[in-house]
């Protein structure tokens, strides 16, 4: 009887260490999944300062407790139809250690859904899409119950060098 | 048993370069023929602690090499040598060597041992040179004789390990030869092995000494006849170059001047090689810690604040808890509630204050170095300079004085080459032979005030004129007033090697000098007269944390304009408006003609913001030494905004130099000048292209 409780337990703490925890919101009808560590807190939206000369999705800097946190709409990042701000309307601060430093920024999504376990074997590649739809900021695909989550490449997110600046498509129009 | 000595070592070399820096300074006051006491002793003991730490360190090159500046500074400090200009600049070169050899130290590398050996020899040469006070008044034949009277013996003592065995003891000996003469000993502690293997009947230590005294050699191998077959032992005597043989010593005595003259070629590329090597260490400091000394008062004003913070919340957490417990709330609680509000208040500010105050430090970290500066540049120019300091005390914050360095070594380099005239010419021109050269430092208002003020030949505005004009800068209709012209010098080029004499130089690199005091969040003026000299005033804020800024209103956004860059607002009548040129719209103020920068239209608000003129209002601001004018839509209050980056979490903005919080809890931008007008002319360009 010992034996067995001891084993269940390493079982379960083989499982906990592959699962990874991800938080789950709407952008448009897609779903996306962020990695729960980055989540530093989610709020309501508010207006924030516009910054000038920076392209629409950055919506401007918020004050986070005394720091100046940039905002992004990721509906308008992602090319979906622009959205309105409504009550369910949210901003998720995300974190992210980049190069040792800790940089913060905001995103807005439609709303937020859900806590959800993933296992590293639930994730999928990404498939190519071809070259009309932007992978860059989707790390996998994992299936929550006939629903498709998007995990959002925070990584790539943050660092990439396309974040603050216009996708090509926007900066001809 | 092994301590690791290594984590001693960052604060040995802090403390060693606060040494150099006392070393450096004490040699500064020192006046030739004077010996004051008090400076001496400082200089000394810097050099003392200096020599004990590097012995403790293991670092035996820096040890030796101090330990023979220490020599000369003791016979100083005894009066056996007069203070000369000649051994105080050997000794100057040496505290230069020393920090050479303690950077490389610092960065694990060797210092150049040529160099050194050079330094070494030079103050050795120097202490055989028996600039004693008596032997000077002797005729130089006599000086020979009187040599030996302050004779030094170099003595390594070596004992075997069985010197224990022998019945024998080093300690007895140490303390007979220190009869003889002044005993200096250095212990060497190489042999003595790890703690398991330590014999303790086994003699480890070895001895290099210095015997200084009246002294004969016999006398001393007397001391050691008992166990001279017991150890490695060796007596030389050091001063042998003067003391024995004329011939040598008046050889040397030729070579010392042709030194000097290597020594003065090679000062130039040595101070840049040190600089850069300042430069890169300051580099590295970034990502390494810095760290900041703070005065303990300073330290405990914060706790006794905090503490104060705490009682204050303590009272007020009672109140709240009685007011959740919905007991009834009286009077009297409303009151004690309000009361300690206020006084959390104030608490606030005070912290604020006094963590502000943490940052400053007082400016003679920067001017400190401007009198070996001076002195340096005025030996090599042939000019006659006194540099008078003065409000050293003024506190700024750390920021400013790190990046104030620069630029003030320009300007007052500037001061000292093209300002101050040759002797023969001041005194043909009726001043003092010695010109002077003042730096001053006060507060007025939140600002920090430098200035830099020279007796010297003052600018020619009519030269600086000519050539702005034949340079197509300014034209000859233009109407400038007496500071327009000067600081035509802060234009970029406005100076290259063929400008008039006296004003050339002046100029090379201005305009770096007045960008850096501008990013810094200061301005910079001029003034001058033809013949007595030239002021330069440099205006910065106390601390780059928190500025004064006046808040605006653009396309429903709040912007922050930093006070310090605005000279007046005001409203404008569409009369007064005219189109210059098709497109750019300027206004009359005064006898002035000020662009307008619509900040709505560089913003990219013009969907929202596009008022007529009479409707907004224009805060004229100086930015990079013009006057423009900024269209805002309203103008709100005054108040002191903290800067928060906007490069930590996002990137740095062109027009803006960071954001902030306003009461309300919401961000706004703090505009940047020489941004701004980089953005107009971006806009400016693309309608152009547009056209």
């Amino acid at each position: 009887m010992t034996d067995m409780s001891e084993h269940n337990i390493a079982e379960d703490l083989k499982q906990i260490s592959a699962v990874d925890q991800y938080l789950t919101f709407r952008v448009g009808d897609e779903d996306y999944g962020v990695p729960i560590l980055n989540v530093q807190e989610i709020r309501g939206w508010e207006q924030v300062a516009r910054v000038p000369n920076t392209p629409s999705y950055v919506k401007g800097v918020l004050n986070l407790r005394g720091t100046a946190v940039p905002v992004i709409d990721l509906r308008q990042r992602m090319r979906q139809a622009r959205a309105g701000y409504d009550a369910t309307t949210v901003v998720i601060i995300l974190r992210n250690a980049m190069e040792g430093e800790e940089r913060i920024c905001g995103i807005v999504v439609d709303e937020v859904s859900d806590v959800m376990n993933t296992g590293t074997g639930d994730i999928r590649k990404t498939p190519d899409f071809g070259d009309r739809v932007d992978t860059a900021f989707i790390q996998g695909l994992v299936d929550v119950g006939g629903r498709m989550v998007m995990l959002f490449a925070v990584d790539a997110f943050m660092r990439h060098p396309d974040l603050y600046d216009p996708p090509p498509e926007e900066e001809e129009a | 048993m092994s301590i690791d000595m290594a984590q001693f070592h960052q604060v040995f070399f802090e403390e060693s370069f606060e040494g150099l820096e006392v070393m450096e300074s004490g040699l500064m006051e020192l006046e030739p023929g004077s010996a004051d006491d008090e400076t001496i002793n400082a200089i000394f003991r810097a050099a003392h602690s200096i020599k004990g730490g590097s012995g403790t360190f293991g670092f035996k090159a820096i040890a030796d090499f101090t330990h023979v500046m220490e020599t000369l500074l003791d016979e100083m400090r005894d009066g056996k040598r007069e203070v000369t200009q000649d051994n105080t600049d050997i000794l100057l070169r040496s505290v230069d060597c020393l920090r050479e050899m303690l950077e490389a130290a610092q960065a694990g590398d060797e210092a150049d041992a040529e160099r050194v050996r050079q330094h070494q020899r030079e103050l050795e040469q120097e202490l055989a040179n028996s600039g004693t006070a008596p032997a000077t008044n002797e005729s130089p034949a006599a000086a020979p004789d009187a040599a030996p009277a302050a004779g030094q013996w170099r003595i390594v003592f070596k004992p075997e390990a069985r010197l224990f065995q022998t019945a024998n003891d080093p300690l007895p000996l140490l303390r007979e030869l220190r009869e003889l003469g002044e005993l200096e000993s250095e212990i060497d502690l190489s042999r003595v092995p790890d703690f398991e293997q330590l014999e303790p009947e086994d003699c480890y230590l070895q001895w290099t000494m210095t015997l200084t005294g009246d002294v004969e050699k016999g006398q001393i191998e007397e001391v050691f006849a008992w166990v001279e077959d017991l150890c490695e032992l060796s007596i030389e005597e050091v001063q042998t170059a003067a003391s024995d043989n004329p011939a040598p010593a008046s050889e040397e005595r030729q070579m010392i001047p042709q030194r000097r003259a290597e020594d003065q070629g090679a000062k130039g590329a040595d101070r840049r090689q040190s600089d850069r090597r300042k430069s890169e260490r300051r580099g590295g400091g970034g990502s390494a810690q810095s760290s900041i000394r703070v005065e303990t008062g300073k330290i405990d004003a914060l706790i006794n604040m905090v503490g104060e913070l705490v009682i204050t919340q303590s009272m007020l957490g009672l109140l709240g808890e009685k007011i959740e417990d919905r007991q009834a709330v009286t009077p009297q609680d409303i009151e004690k509630m309000l009361d300690g509000l206020m006084q959390l208040e104030r608490n606030t500010r005070e912290l604020q204050e006094s963590v502000m105050q943490v940052r400053m430090m007082p400016i003679s970290f920067t001017f400190s170095r401007f009198p070996r500066l001076v002195r340096d540049l005025s030996g090599k120019l042939g000019k006659k300079i006194e540099l008078r300091l003065e409000g050293e005390t003024t506190e700024v914050d750390k920021t400013v004085i790190e990046k104030i360095g620069d630029p003030m070594v320009h300007l007052v380099r500037n001061s000292l080459d093209h300002g101050i005239e040759m002797p023969e010419e001041r005194v043909a021109a009726g001043k003092p032979e010695t010109g002077t050269i003042e730096l001053n430092a006060y507060h007025q208002g939140g600002n920090i005030v430098i200035e830099i003020k020279d007796d010297g030949r003052g600018m020619d505005k009519d030269k600086l004129l000519g050539k702005a004009i034949e340079r197509g800068l300014v034209s000859e209709d233009d109407r400038l007033t007496d500071q327009q012209i000067y600081e035509l010098i802060f234009m970029p080029g406005f100076s290259t090697a063929e400008v008039v004499s006296d004003v050339s130089g002046r100029g090379v690199g201005m305009d770096v000098v007045r960008r850096n005091i501008q990013e810094l969040g200061g301005n910079v003026e001029i003034d001058s007269e033809l013949g007595v000299g030239t002021t330069i005033t440099i205006r910065l804020p106390l601390t780059l944390a928190i500025l004064d800024g006046q808040t605006v209103t653009v396309g429903g956004e709040n912007y922050i304009i930093p006070i310090i860059s605005i000279v007046e607002s005001l409203q404008v009548k569409q009369e007064q408006v005219s189109r210059v040129g098709g497109q750019g719209e300027t206004f009359r103020l005064r006898d002035e003609y000020i662009p307008i920068i619509k900040l709505y239209e560089i913003f990219g608000f013009a969907d929202q913001g596009a008022k007529p003129l009479e409707e907004g209002l224009l805060v004229v601001v100086e930015a990079e030494g013009e006057h423009v004018g900024l269209f805002v839509d309203d103008l709100l209050g005054q108040q002191q905004v903290v800067i928060k980056s906007l490069e930590a979490n996002y990137k740095k903005i062109e027009g803006f130099s960071g954001a902030t919080i306003l009461g309300d809890g919401s961000v706004a931008l703090i505009l940047d000048m020489p941004g701004i007008l980089k953005l107009n002319k971006n806009l400016q360009l693309q309608q152009e292209r547009a056209a």
